[in-house]
Parts: structure tokens; sequence; C-alpha cells
């Protein structure tokens, strides 16, 4: 089903947890000091985060909207509990290395955000397909944060050593500072990217589905392109009337969505 | 007579000081020091001053062309960013090292920020702290041709003697720019006679790193130790040529004192408290961050307004 792909493709590329959404910079910034350690936290995060997406999917009905927040809570708990003593069992030294980090993933934004804003009012396959997706993509940017860090700090990426024996680390990029330096140079390269494909045209027409660019009856809190509508600036170079054909189009794919939500449920 | 008044919109009267005549100021200001250092620490002093400033420019030279904004090298303000950062440099760092904190500081701490005027820390001591943070022997290392001991401030703080006379003059270890008080003063004299600088930041400042030494210090106001505090490690380059830089100081006057007293006290107990001898950098970057806020808390009252009436909304 073409759903699911849509949902991988909007969490990895498009709706980035951490490079579009900016979500989550807590664990982004303080435990990405190596690639390993970038790619267990993302992945930790993305299995609680898919699963708890699919249990709140699976329970949007019976949960009332009063204290829908608790009920989230105490799902995500459950699932950061379980995978916690998972990790303490099998992969100790990853464990350790996270620390506290761990627990934490219960307030991630992250997760509680895509809870809030998707699989509270979506069927379960497709939240179970945007967590996977935004679990990825966290896990994406964590482990290139990571692998760029531990280049420059120690000279190695998964431990390998790549860099000569010549080489100097620099050690600001192990610390804090340097997590800002890389995360504002990956986001930067990642937008100029994007921009230069929109301004080509070339990505232009995937928008994403259940968008009408109708922010005023969207539920999607966490959607990059709430507060401007980048159609308007395409529109002035490339014509207003092609910018409205395009709205009309976008507006049917809209309504396309929500049939196929409807017959989901 | 022709009768025909000549019209033209304000300003009518125009000062002839511009950024670049500031800016090629502080550089001749510059000069002793960087003159003692050349002196002091040999040729290879002179490759290192070479080698920032050459990184300074040329990268402020490179964003203006990639970016496609207009070329700001004539106003002078990268030769003062590699100047000082070459002057708070150890002289045995590799160029390389040099050159990479140049880029820094143009690039990460002022272009991406907005350029000259827009940067919200003093570029060349940003630097001074990135490198020092990621090369930590290398940039504490003070042995070269001339000196294999320890820089004045780190015998003092371990409680070794050390020779004021010879701190004074500038024949010490230390980075390229600060073991000589004297040429030091001597450009800050020029500037402010020129009028460039004032006493307010400098002044304050060092009254308040000398009060906080001789009551914390542990000395007493033993007239050795307090002049060897005020003489040794950076605090008259940092007071008068960075602690007073345009962009990242306060505009009020009431604020300036303020920031003197505040950069004061953060270099004594980085000094006196801290793990190492010296810590007027971090004290100067720190009170750079702190400057938006000094600024709100002593706006001065507009004509008219009552006191206090600024802070209602």
């Amino acid at each position: 089903m073409n759903k699911a792909g849509e949902r991988l493709y909007n969490g990895i590329i498009k709706e980035n947890p951490t490079f579009v959404l900016m979500l989550g910079m807590c664990p982004t910034l303080a435990v990405t000091t190596s690639a390993m350690n970038g790619l267990g936290m993302g992945l930790t995060t993305a299995v609680v985060l898919t699963m708890s997406n699919l249990i709140i999917s699976l329970l949007r009905k019976v949960i009332p909207s009063r204290v829908r927040i608790p009920a989230f809570i105490v799902i995500i708990a459950s699932f950061v509990t379980a995978v916690q003593l998972l990790l303490q069992a099998y992969l100790p030294s990853l464990n350790d290395a996270l620390g506290v980090y761990i627990p934490l993933i219960v307030v991630n934004c992250i997760i509680l955000g895509r809870a809030e804003s998707y699989a509270y009012s979506n069927p379960p396959i497709p939240s179970l397909f945007d967590g996977l997706g935004m679990g990825l993509g966290f896990s994406l940017a964590l482990t290139c944060i990571g692998a760029v860090r531990e280049i420059l700090a120690a000279g190695s990426v998964f431990g390998f050593q790549i860099m000569p024996d010549s080489y100097v680390t620099i050690n600001i990029f192990g610390l804090a500072p340097g997590a800002f330096f890389v995360l504002a140079a990956l986001t930067a390269l990642q937008n100029y990217v994007k921009n230069k494909r929109k301004l080509a045209g070339k990505d232009y027409e995937k928008i994403q589905s259940g968008c009408g660019h109708d922010c005023l009856h969207c539920g999607e809190s966490g959607c990059s392109e709430r507060f401007y509508d980048t159609t308007e600036n395409a529109g002035q170079t490339a014509g207003s009337a092609v910018s409205e054909m395009q709205k009309a189009k976008a507006a049917a794919d809209a309504l396309e969505t929500i049939d196929l939500d409807k017959e989901d449920k | 007579m022709s009768g025909l008044l000549k019209v033209s919109s304000n300003p009518h009267i125009r000062s002839k000081v511009t950024t670049s005549s500031i800016m090629t100021a502080v550089v001749i200001a510059l000069l002793p020091a960087a003159g003692f250092g050349i002196y002091n620490f040999g040729p290879r002093a002179l490759a290192v001053m070479a080698v920032t400033i050459a990184s300074t420019v040329l990268t402020e030279l490179l964003f203006g062309w990639l970016w496609k904004k207009k070329i700001t090298i004539t106003d002078m303000s990268a030769v003062v960013t590699g100047l000082l950062l070459a002057l708070n440099l150890p002289v045995s760092i590799p160029l390389w090292m040099a050159a990479l904190g140049g880029v820094f500081a143009i690039l990460v701490v002022k272009m991406l920020f907005g350029g000259l005027g827009q940067n919200f820390m003093n570029p060349a001591l940003a630097a001074r702290c990135f490198l020092l943070i990621s090369f930590p022997s290398q940039m504490t290392d003070f042995t070269c041709d001339a000196y294999t001991g320890a820089t004045p401030l780190a015998a003092l703080k371990a409680g070794e003697s050390v020779n004021v006379m010879n701190m004074i003059v500038g024949k010490t270890a230390g980075t390229i720019g600060e073991t000589s008080m004297i040429a030091l003063l001597i450009g800050a004299c020029f500037l402010i006679l020129i009028g460039v600088i004032d006493l307010r930041i400098p002044g304050t400042y060092i009254v308040t790193v000398i009060l906080f030494a001789g009551i914390f210090g542990g000395h007493g106001f033993d007239p050795a130790y307090l002049s060897a505090q005020l003489a040794g490690g950076g605090l008259i380059l940092g007071a008068f040529f960075m602690a007073t830089d345009y962009v990242t100081r306060p505009i009020t006057i009431k604020g300036q004192y303020v920031y003197g007293i505040v950069l004061g006290l953060l270099t004594g107990i980085f000094r006196i408290f801290g793990p190492g001898a010296e810590g007027v950098s971090y004290a100067i970057i720190l009170g750079n961050l702190l400057v938006p806020l000094i600024e709100k808390f002593t706006m001065p009252t507009a004509f008219g307004r009552k006191a206090g009436a600024r802070r209602e909304k």
C-alpha cells in the first residue's frame, strides 16, 4: 500500500525529525559523540516510537481526549522500560554509553509529538509506518552527526580508524559545542540540497498526503510548512496560474487520502 | 549671487571617521606589541601573524564571493581579527592550526551571523577558545627557543616567585602578543589619544581584577603579587584591545562600567579559583554574551519619561 511508503519517505526525508522538525534535540546533542552511540540511540527510539504509535493508534477510540497525554506517557514509558531491560540484558555496553538518555526517551518530544499529531487520529498501519519512518529518520540523522563528530574528534567511524596516524584530533567536536556546529552544518547542507531541488521543480509535486495547505483545519502540529506556504514563493517564479493548479491538485490529493482513511476504518 | 539655495537631506555634517580608519588605527596600535613579539620569539612569530591574517582576510573574501555578498575586506576588520588572533597564540603552534583559527573566527563567529557589527562575541577570542578546547596541548605549550619555563601566571599560581620587571618589559614566556605590558600600553595610549577607545571598560576591568586578586588571592595587597597579576597573562591585551571591541561591548555608558566590573570579576574567579592560571579570554567571551542583558538594564530613560517607566510594556 502506497501510504506506508509515503509515511516512510515523510519521516526519513521530508519531515526528518532532527533536520526539519528540530525535535528531540536533547539526545541529538548529548549522545552523538560517536556513530555507534548515535545509531544505538536512534534505533532504540525508533523501536519505542513504532510500537507506541501502533498501540496508541489501536487505542485511539478508547482513550478519552481529556486524559490522552497521561495515557500516551504510560504507553511510551512501558515500552521504554521494556527496551531498557532488553538493552541491559543483551547490549550492556551500549546501555552504559547512553546512560540516562534511555529512560529520558519517555519524554522525547518526537514520540509524544507523533502520538499526538498522527497516531491519535490515524489508523494503525499508517501510524506504524509513520513511527518507523520517523524513527529511521532520527536514526539516520543521529548516525550522520555521530559519524562526522567521531571522524573529527577521534579520526574513526564506528570505532574503525580511518584517518592516518598523523591526523590531529579536534577535541571540541567530541564536546557539546561540536555537537551544535555539526548539527547546524548538516541542517544547512540538507536545506541547501532540498531548496535546490525545490527551485528546480523536481520535488515540487510531492506534497505530503493529507496536506492541502489548509493549515487552519490541519491537526499536523509538527508540520514544517505550517506557518508559511512555500507554494506562494514558487508561484512568484512559475506564475500564479501554475500555483493555483497545483493547489487544486493538492486539495484533490487530500480528499483522496481522507477517503482512503475512511476505508481503513 | 544666484539666490538659489541648495537643498539636501541630513546628515549635513559628516565625520571623517570610518570603519576602516578605526580599524587601521587599531592595527597601528597593535604594531608595538606585534613587533616586540617578533623580537622576543623570533621570525616564527611573524609567520604565525602572516598566516592568521591571510586566513581571516581570505575567508572573508571567499565568503563574499561564494554567497554573492558585498566584499567587505576593505574595512580592515578581518586584518584586526587576524592580528589579534596571532597575538593570542603561542609561537610554537602549528601553522595550519593558526589558519584554522582564522577561518573559524571569520566564518563561524562573524560572517554566518551577518558580518561586522552582527557578531555576538569577539571573533579572535572565540577562535582562541575554539583552538584551546580543540588542541589543549599545542595551545598551552609555551616553550620555544627563548623560554622553556612556565608562563609567569602559572608559576605564580604554583607558588613560585616571578620577576615582575621582566613581565613588564615582556621578556617572559606566553602568547606572542601578551607578554610586553609596555608595548601594549604604548598602543593603548595611542588609541586613547586619538579617541578610538576610552578608559571606562579597561579601567574598571583592571581595577576590579586587582581588587579581586587582593581580596581573594591569598597574598593580601602585596604590591609584587598584584603587579604580577596585572602584568602577567593577557589582562592588558584583553582589557585595552578586546574588551573595548565596538561590536561586542555595551553601548550605554553605565553598561560599560558594569561590563568592566563583570569582566574583572570573571577573570578574577577564573584565575584564582579556576583550574587554569589564565582566564581573560573566557571572561571576555562570557562577558560578550551578557552584553544584551547589561544594555537592557542600563538603557537611559528617554527625555520626558519617568525613570523606570521603560520597563513597563
